[in-house]
């Protein structure tokens, strides 16, 4: 395996700029990590024929001397939620199949701005709903700690080709989690920015008021470098924020060098954690905030009640939306069309498409969407679930009144079986507790990696949140934190990965057992 | 379609009082769409374009488009609300309208529901008895237009019973205000003229703002009439239909007066009114049911969650509103005063809805007499004659150059009318028309004095009499001169020569 993978982005952008490798080498190397691995994971639905070419291009404007963005020439994958012209974007949805979009999403127009090398896009749940990948019409992504086990979702596929070194980067979308729930079971970082802070200009959309698009990575610096490419103010959205964003990667860059946390107080919330919490995702989530105490922080409980309303909200706001928004799919400009047997009128097509064309989960949340949003039940349902992100948003504010940052354990477990929460949608649900509140009330969050839980030797993830428009301080504070956690266990997390070794790992069960401490 | 059986109008309104309702759409002719880049069909100077050339993925609801709402469509919208003496609101929402339907790209219209950008507000209506009735304007919102359904093949060029419909999204994502009036009782015999007026007052006032080019022969003002008959003493409100599809001023008269004679007929025939739309028919004057429409339609309206609330600040609103231009009533005083007309003059050309197309030609350098004279005349009625709006025919600048060509002598009143028939034919400008129908007025004296001598030849005794003091009888040889020379003669000029001639002869004597 070529060494060439294993470099972070950050890494892999200074050897570019050195040009101590051509952006070919670098995508080479990684398509070849693909081949070698995808037919296992399969984290892409689809790999693009046109990634060296568009390498070869990055090297030679480089070889002309041309000013390059620091990204210029390292590999991205792309989420299948996002619009490209060059390849199919499908959302994960039958009903979408080989369907190639006229335009690209404007985050992949500033990803081709500033010449990062398109390698695919990525398998995730149909329409981002679901948190195992289980629900892509084009079949699951696998855990490359363990194939038996999901990546979680929705964007399982980015997830899973970060953390098989498939790719350095990858754009995804958190709509729930969808970005911080798979990072935290797949040992990788994943950002949800502000709302409003990065265009959905050509993002699939899910729920409007909710989604937000954001970086993948191996270390919080990467994503921070990515996060600086794709964000900023889109006029093609009017939801987008008109403002002047700070250098996420500066921020991180000073959060890893200082290495003190002094003066940060951290905010524990009390409803995430405890109960529902697998122990060993419970132990390594304390032993993070014992370092970060050593490190200097203030460590406080905060207490934000209607959390415990949350995904009864959410699953009332995101039906509802997503039924609306899901109305596009009909055959008639697009897409999958089926024509139901002897024909029929425009409204029997529709339907046989919308009946072949999407999964069940689709099914059942915009059937819930229809009815919340129903004469005679709008009140009860979907004003009500309004009423409670109201709420939550409050509790943010007073808790933010008491603390820099919040932070709770990513995802409740470790990576589950395949199959194993497919027919209870309920426990699938339950899988989003801790980073649904961020959406609901438009905050950032981050999920990184805090290290193996004891029981099951799988990566457990941190989340941090910090108020709107303050993303720059989760970048510092993760960063400090990621620095203190890999001084602990000697390298980074991902190293201890015995599916894809990038290193003979005499002692996997000291990464297992050690944890982040001791 | 089953011809109704219809109530005498008097004897409708005898038993029954009607009760209105009008909701108008307007397309703005902004440059681009409401909530898109795609070039707007109803802007100034643009057409309706080849089927699906003027789109964006905006208007075709591709996955992943976003709609961002068109300033221009904004302060259009206010400056309506504003003449319309609407408040308008300092936060207004867009709202998803859902229905699945194929002309309809996302399967939900972005429209405004609870909170409008202006609400509240009055017209004064003119009928043409001279009769004022105040209009109270419910609302007035901001949503897109739906794009174009063609079916092919079935007998009705529905969709039911079609082979297949073609979807043309030109027209979708045109910004659109629909003006909702409040229920309107008291019009009594005056329902139908005042459903008329009151059109063409709001067409009156979107042209002075210049917001919309106002045809509504091209579907730029739209027109569905809302029409209930309470029993008279009942104290109770009638069941309502919505007759849609109205496009002409005339066709909305004509249509209420319909609805209220049909609906009389079947409640004194102790029937019941079904709520629903109905199909205006130009062709027989007639409607028929469309779909069923109660209040308890569901659309499923919730926030617009890709679009913020509009917010203009009261700077732009008082901006707004010292350009307003000056309201109806005012208008039409200082045009009357103007123009010289007297009441029934003025109120002819009022009633006919034509008082924008007269004020046009008048700017386009005709006299008012004789604007007024083309447009309530021989223009309405072929218009009458072909069941269209006079403005439809032909624009004002055509009208004032034939006035010109008349007035100048080039044409007389006859040939003149042969020219507009050319122009509304489509043969091009009234000066075209004149040269490619050689219909100019024969000048030369040498051929009237040929014709002149024929007729008298003819009729040798003519001469004598106009001598002896029967000038009257000039008449004859003049109405064969123009016979002759195929009308295409000044017949004031063959009068002056035919009496030289006569006075000439004398001399000679």
């Amino acid at each position: 395996m070529s060494e060439l993978i294993s470099l972070t982005a950050a890494e892999l952008s200074e050897k570019l700029s050195s040009r101590e490798v051509s952006s070919v080498e670098v995508t080479q190397a990684h398509l070849d990590r693909i081949a070698e691995v995808d037919g296992d994971v399969h984290a892409f639905l689809h790999v693009s024929a046109t990634a060296l070419k568009v390498a070869a291009e990055v090297d030679g404007a480089r070889n002309l001397g041309a000013r390059l963005s620091p990204l210029a020439g390292v590999p991205v994958a792309i989420k299948d939620v996002l619009c490209t012209r060059d390849m199919p974007s499908t959302a994960g949805s039958r009903i979408l199949e080989g369907w190639i979009p006229p335009y690209d999403a404007t985050v992949v127009q500033r990803l081709r701005a500033a010449k990062l090398v398109p390698l695919g896009k990525t398998n995730m749940d149909e329409f981002a709903m679901g948190s195992s990948t289980e629900h892509s019409a084009f079949g699951p992504t696998r855990n490359p700690w363990d194939l038996e086990r999901i990546p979680g979702g929705s964007g399982g596929g980015s997830a899973a080709a970060v953390a098989a070194f498939e790719t350095p980067l990858a754009l995804g979308s958190d709509t729930g989690g969808s970005i911080r729930q798979p990072a935290a079971v797949t040992g990788t970082v994943g950002m949800k920015p502000t709302y409003g802070g990065v265009s959905r200009y050509g993002a699939i959309a899910l729920a409007s008021s909710l989604d937000q698009v954001g970086p993948v990575s191996r270390t919080v610096l990467d994503a921070a470098l990515l996060h600086d490419v794709v964000g900023g103010h889109d006029p093609h959205d009017s939801t987008s924020l008109d403002r002047d964003w700070p250098c996420f990667a500066d921020a991180a860059r000073a959060g890893k060098a200082s290495g003190s946390l002094t003066g940060v107080r951290v905010g524990v919330v009390r409803e995430l954690g405890g109960e529902g919490f697998q122990s060993g995702v419970s132990s390594r989530y304390a032993e993070a905030l014992d370092l970060m105490a050593a490190a200097g922080a203030d460590i406080v409980e905060v207490s934000a009640p209607s959390f415990t309303y949350a995904i009864a909200a959410y699953y009332l706001i995101l039906p509802a939306e997503a039924s609306s928004n899901l109305a596009k799919f009909d055959s008639v400009r697009f897409g999958l069309r089926v024509n139901p047997p002897g024909g029929g009128t425009v409204e029997d097509v529709m339907a046989a498409t919308r009946e072949a064309g999407f999964g069940p989960e689709v099914k059942r949340r915009i059937i819930l969407g229809t009815y919340a949003l129903s004469a005679g039940y709008y009140d009860a349902y979907y004003g009500s679930a309004q009423k409670v992100r109201t709420l939550i948003q409050r509790d943010f504010d007073s808790a933010f009144a008491k603390a820099d940052v919040l932070v709770s354990p990513a995802a409740p477990t470790t990576a589950f079986k395949l199959g194993e929460k497919l027919e209870d949608p309920l426990a699938m649900y339950l899988n989003d507790v801790a980073t649904i509140p961020a959406n609901l009330a438009g905050v950032p969050g981050m999920g990184l990696p805090m290290g193996l839980a004891p029981e099951d030797g799988l990566p457990t993830g941190i989340q941090i949140m910090a108020p709107a428009f303050e993303d720059a301080r989760i970048y510092t504070v993760g960063a400090t934190l990621e620095a203190l956690l890999e001084e602990s266990w000697g390298r980074s997390l991902l190293s201890h990965s015995p599916r894809f070794p990038l290193d003979p790992l005499p002692e996997i069960g000291d990464a297992r057992t050690e944890g982040t401490r001791k | 379609m089953s011809t109704a059986e219809l109530m005498d109008f008097d004897k409708a309104i005898e038993l029954f009082e009607p009760v209105l309702g009008f909701e108008v759409h307007v397309e703005l002719n902004t440059k681009t769409k409401m909530f898109s880049s795609a070039p707007n069909p109803a802007a100034p100077g643009a057409d309706a374009g080849e089927p699906n050339t003027m789109v964006t993925p905006v208007c075709l609801g591709l996955p992943g488009s976003l709609p961002v709402v068109n300033e221009q469509a904004i302060r259009f919208s206010i400056s309506l609300g504003l003449a319309l003496g609407c408040d308008i609101a300092p936060s207004s929402r867009f709202a998803r309208k859902n229905y699945f339907y194929p002309d309809l790209a996302k399967n939900y219209q972005i429209s405004q529901y609870d909170e409008p950008i202006a609400h509240d507000g009055a017209v004064e209506v003119e009928l043409p008895n001279g009769r004022t009735v105040r209009v109270e304007i419910e609302r007035a919102h901001m949503e897109e237009d739906a794009g174009k359904l063609t079916h092919v093949g079935g007998a009705t060029g529905r969709i039911q019973g079609a082979d297949y419909s073609l979807v043309d999204y030109n027209r979708a994502g045109v910004p659109l205000v629909e003006i909702v009036t409040k229920m309107i009782s008291g019009a009594e015999h005056d329902a139908p003229e005042l459903a008329k007026a009151y059109v063409s007052t709001i067409r009156d006032i979107v042209v002075a703002l210049g917001i919309s080019e106002a045809r509504m022969e091209r579907g730029n003002l739209r027109c569905d009439a809302n029409v209930s008959l309470s029993p008279r003493g009942s104290g109770k409100l009638g069941t309502r239909t919505e007759t849609k599809n109205v496009n002409s001023l005339r066709s909305v008269e004509r249509a209420i007066r319909f609805e209220i004679q049909r609906q009389a007929a079947i409640l004194a025939a102790g029937g019941t009114i079904i709520q629903e739309t109905r199909h205006w028919h130009e062709d027989s004057g007639t409607t028929s049911a469309g779909r069923p429409k109660s209040d308890a339609d569901d659309y499923r309206y919730f926030p617009e969650p890709d679009l913020l609330p509009v917010e203009p600040s009261a700077a732009l609103i008082e901006e707004l509103r010292s350009a307003l231009p000056e309201p109806p009533a005012e208008r039409r005083r200082r045009l009357k005063d103007a123009w010289g007309f007297t009441d029934l003059e003025f109120q002819d050309v009022v009633n006919s809805g034509l008082l924008v197309e007269v004020e046009s030609t008048v700017a386009a350098g005709a006299s008012p007499a004789q604007a007024r004279k083309w447009w309530t005349g021989e223009i309405a009625r072929i218009a009458n004659q072909d069941s269209v709006d006079p403005s439809s025919l032909v624009s004002p600048s055509d009208v004032a150059a034939l006035v010109s060509l008349v007035e100048s002598g080039e044409l007389t009143d006859r040939l003149a009318r042969q020219v507009l028939e050319g122009v509304i034919a489509g043969e091009g400008s009234p000066a075209d028309v004149v040269e490619k129908r050689g219909l100019k007025v024969v000048s030369d004296d040498g051929a009237l004095i040929a014709a002149i001598d024929e007729a008298l030849a003819a009729q040798p005794d003519i001469l004598e009499k106009i001598r002896d003091g029967k000038v009257q009888a000039a008449g004859a040889v003049i109405g064969a001169v123009m016979k002759a020379m195929h009308g295409q003669a000044d017949a004031a000029r063959v009068r002056e020569l035919v009496l030289e001639r006569a006075t000439g002869s004398a001399a000679e004597r």
